[in-house]
């Protein structure tokens, strides 16, 4: 397949799941070079599993993942970890190195990879932190923060290289309003300064406004894509009610009492 | 409002390709350097020319310094990472440092970070301590633990005096389920380790008792000392190795997980809900494993002395002859000891768990140094018992 330059991430009809349980089936979509791409849908929707998938934690049942052109689905050996040092995860809930510090954690990656000196890996380490608002506590364990903290720690982390795509999975779930700005700001700022690409998992509706340039919506009983588009449009002028309720956070039952 | 992207031809890293970074200086009459940076800085292309700008900077000690940016094709943040660096170096020496035409998109990245914030290079985690502090340390350390040990000790038999008055409060079915996990799985490995450990005695002893022909007496040997000291003692062993760690590593990781903090706000007290369970686990299985261990040892024994020609009817009348009641029963209630104190130091480190995985791994390893220690007091304990009592 020819390399598009405008795509950096394509799937084509993938099917995930678990053993004979199928998650999502047939999805398709692209993810653009430099857009803030979220993927939504209410809890247990598959929203995370898909994630596993993109990131090549995960084999799928069919289908392709092209990123940059390159299958992850298929990849092994030397072709995956290549493939896999092109982008930079934020687990959930941080997954970070709880034996080593903060500023150990942000040089993990560059220690691994690069032949930078000590006292510049530190310099571009604590860049992140600071990047991310965790300026002076490049020596704190990582059980010694908070949850926010942790999250905020593990976005430098997935920074580290600078790679051209990030996944972040929920990166505002449990955090206070103003951190979750704060970091809403930092993803934008740097999808534009440095261009990367960020695919997103969240179902904040504040973030999604915030920073989402295209989302797809996934569904639990169709199990596939249900709504693809602007976060605004997707609110005010789609045909699925669902789509419209998650977007102005109505409960469910409320539909079938409307006229 | 959606985010635009400034520039649809934006490069992007890709650690593919080849690229590469390039640095020119020169340096003008009146001192002031300039460092011309050019082609794609990212982490894999600067280390080179990272390090010879900063022995630039060291060496010839410019009073003003100029990077020329605007051949830059990319710089990400280990780019600005190096221009803050050098901005910082000059700022110390109490020179100037001035950055010129860089791209408008890498400018607001630089000016996110101010370099005299960076001035002090943080070393990592202090490690304090001289010698006497560490002495202290220890020392207070070793107290707490001794203090926690007391105070466990006293919640467990308060726990257990509860079971015995309410014996319906206990968790039967888990306490099945742990019996099952620390005593029948542990059957196969108590068993081949006592019976090599039968074997082999009896085989070292035999050979100097040959010299006097006496290695009928070998049996006498095995016997006791398998009932008396070694079943007991072997079996402990094993059971904290196996189970002592196992119930520390899993309480560890309930407490990691505030699975504990749980407990106690639905009202349930760990150390009855966790702790008696195992314990009553241990002391139901730690004496029939100890059985099995000395019951392996004589067959040990046996195997040794039939190869030299004595008939297994022999070596069964020597060792009924050598082996009192007594015998059995200190090696049995030396058991039941051992299995509180493995089952119960295994569930105190588990509780005493801090937090992260690293601290699961210590509490686990201290189950296991702890529980042996305390076997090995506590049988020192028994052997003085034993000898006043004349058993």
């Amino acid at each position: 397949m020819a390399k598009d330059n405008d795509i950096l991430i394509r799937v084509e009809n993938l099917t995930v799941g678990y053993d004979d349980d199928v998650v999502l089936k047939d999805l398709s979509f692209e993810v653009r070079r430099g857009e803030v791409f979220v993927i939504l849908g209410g809890s247990g929707c598959g929203k995370s599993t898909l994630l596993k998938h993109l990131i090549g934690l995960h084999r799928p049942m069919s289908g392709r993942i092209l990123i940059d052109g390159d299958d992850i689905a298929a990849a092994d050996g030397e072709d995956r970890l290549r493939l896999l040092r092109r982008f930079g995860v934020m687990y959930q809930s941080g997954a970070l190195f709880g034996s080593m510090s903060l500023l150990e954690n942000v040089r993990l990656a560059l220690e691994e990879f690069t032949s930078l000196d000590d006292e510049e890996m530190d310099l571009i380490a604590r860049m992140k932190l600071q990047l991310v608002g965790l300026a002076g506590s490049e020596n704190k364990m990582p059980a010694e923060l908070s949850g926010g903290m942790q999250k905020r720690a593990a976005i430098a982390r997935a920074m580290a290289l600078d790679p051209a795509l990030l996944f972040l999975d929920e990166p505002s779930a449990g955090l206070d309003p103003i951190t979750s700005a704060g970091l809403d700001q930092l993803i934008l700022q740097l999808a534009r300064s440095l261009g990367i690409t960020f695919v997103v998992v969240t179902h904040e509706l504040a973030s999604i406004h915030a920073i989402a340039g295209r989302v797809i919506m996934l569904d639990k009983q169709t199990k596939g894509i249900i709504a693809t588009g602007r976060p605004e449009e997707l609110r005010d002028h789609s045909d699925t009610p669902v789509v419209r309720q998650f977007f102005l956070r109505e409960a469910e039952t409320p539909v079938h009492a409307k006229p | 409002m959606p985010p635009v992207v400034d520039s649809p031809a934006l490069p992007v890293t890709d650690v593919d390709a080849q690229h590469a970074a390039s640095l020119d200086s020169s340096r003008s009459e009146d001192g002031a350097l300039t460092l011309t940076l050019g082609g794609w800085l990212d982490a894999h292309t600067i280390p080179g020319h990272w390090k010879k700008a900063r022995a630039l900077l060291r060496d010839q000690k410019p009073p003003r310094v100029t990077v020329d940016a605007s051949h830059l094709e990319y710089c990400d943040g280990a780019g600005i990472a190096m221009m803050v660096d050098l901005q910082r170096r000059q700022l110390a020496a109490g020179g100037t440092l001035e950055i010129r035409g860089l791209p408008e998109r890498y400018q607001s990245l630089l000016e996110l970070f101010k370099p005299d914030e960076f001035q002090e290079v943080a070393r990592a985690r202090p490690v304090p301590v001289c010698f006497p502090e560490e002495i202290g340390r220890n020392t207070a350390i070793i107290l707490e633990d001794i203090r926690a040990l007391l105070t466990f000790i006293g919640e467990l038999f308060a726990a257990l005096a509860f079971a015995i008055r309410h014996p319906r409060s206990v968790r039967w079915r888990d306490a099945l389920l742990i019996a099952e996990n620390a005593g029948v799985n542990a059957i196969g490995i108590v068993a081949l380790i006592s019976f090599l450990i039968g074997l082999i005695m009896a085989f070292q002893s035999a050979i100097p008792m040959r010299q006097f022909g006496v290695e009928i007496f070998v049996a006498d040997l095995v016997a006791l000392s398998m009932f008396r000291e070694l079943g007991p003692l072997m079996t402990a062993i094993i059971v904290a190795g196996r189970s002592g760690s196992a119930f520390a590593a899993e309480i560890g990781t309930m407490k990691v997980n505030e699975e504990i903090n749980a407990l106690n706000t639905m009202g349930l007290d760990p150390v009855r809900f966790l702790v008696t369970t195992r314990v009553i686990a241990a002391v139901a299985m730690m004496p029939l494993l100890t059985m099995i261990s000395n019951l392996m040892g004589l067959l040990g024994g046996a195997v040794v002395l039939m190869s030299m020609k004595y008939p297994f009817v022999t070596y069964l009348h020597q060792v009924r002859g050598a082996l009192k009641l007594e015998d059995l029963l200190g090696g049995l209630a030396k058991s039941l000891v051992f299995a509180v104190l493995v089952a119960g130091i295994g569930c105190l480190r588990g509780l005493q768990t801090k937090k992260g995985a690293s601290a699961v791994g210590i509490s686990t390893t201290r189950a296991v140094v702890s529980g042996i220690i305390l076997i090995v007091l506590a049988d020192g304990a028994f052997s003085v018992a034993f000898y006043y009592l004349g058993i």
